[in-house]
């Protein structure tokens, strides 16, 4: 039996995430993938996760929703809906993402995955746990983790970067 | 009460929906938008099986695949504006070369 919380995530999780790929409007696909992101972090409050939740909102909702709809504003495409998207491609991938999904779920229901359980008993991680398994064990990983970051973000910067105006400025010094 | 497998059965439909955009949307912000969700589900799932072993190894995965795809995100949307200004278009079909 699931509870009434969990129904209403799931409606909106799914559906927001339908509209994100299928709104006339790119602008209004961005809002509602927030949306969706907004609703995998109440499916971490529910799985007593709260600190991935807060970081979910933060990274997803706050950073990368707002680059995306920053983005589709300097884009301007001028048609979303393109020729190229024609009916029996549609039809092709409403077909190949129902047979995953069929066969994702019969694996699922026929596995002894169904027979789990969740320990109402155990002990809710804190930050304090978390925290400590960052900076002990996984600390080579939080350092290569940032560096990656860094550099992904320097390479975006360098690729966005337009030549043509720094031309310009040097020709006038 | 909530079982595992309800967590897991939203994530495989998460997961179909990505393929779905991936199959068929040609508009390279709507793939991005199918990653982030491809993406998310399995944070999901990871997040369900932490709380049901119970073992904090999860959450820090899930940590670690969040900065993951900001990193990618913020690199995938530099590629598309750098496209956009070659193309002046979005479409992926349209970007027969790589080399201008």
């Amino acid at each position: 039996m699931v509870d009434s919380v969990f129904v209403g995530l799931s409606i909106i999780t799914v559906g927001s995430a339908i509209l994100s790929l299928e709104s006339r409007e790119l602008l209004y696909g961005g809002i509602a993938l927030a949306i969706s992101m907004l609703g995998i972090a109440g499916y971490f409050i529910i799985l007593d996760a709260p600190f991935v939740a807060m970081f979910q909102i933060a990274v997803y909702v706050g950073a990368v929703a707002v680059l995306i709809i920053f983005t589709v504003m300097l884009v301007r495409a001028p048609n979303t809906v393109t020729k190229k998207e024609t009916k029996k491609r549609k039809i092709a991938g409403i077909l190949i993402g129902l047979a995953f999904l069929g066969l994702a779920s019969s694996v699922l229901g026929s596995s002894t995955a169904t027979q789990l359980k969740f320990n109402d008993t155990a002990p809710v991680f804190d930050v304090k746990a978390i925290g400590k398994e960052l900076l002990t064990y996984y600390s080579p990983v939080l350092i290569a983790l940032a560096l990656t970051l860094a550099g992904a973000v320097i390479g975006a910067m360098a690729l966005a970067r337009r030549e043509d105006i720094e031309e310009k400025n040097e020709s006038t010094n | 009460m909530n079982q595992p497998t309800d967590f897991l059965y939203i994530a495989v439909i998460l997961v179909s929906i990505g393929i779905y955009g991936l199959v068929v949307k040609r508009n390279a912000l709507r793939l991005i938008f199918s990653i982030e969700l491809i993406a998310n589900a399995v944070n999901l799932a990871l997040i369900a099986f932490s709380r049901m072993l119970p073992s904090p190894q999860g959450q820090i995965f899930v940590l670690f695949s969040i900065a993951i795809s900001a990193a990618e995100v913020a690199v995938g949307l530099g590629i598309i504006i750098i496209a956009y200004r070659f193309y002046k278009d979005i479409d992926i079909t349209e970007f027969r070369n790589l080399k201008n």
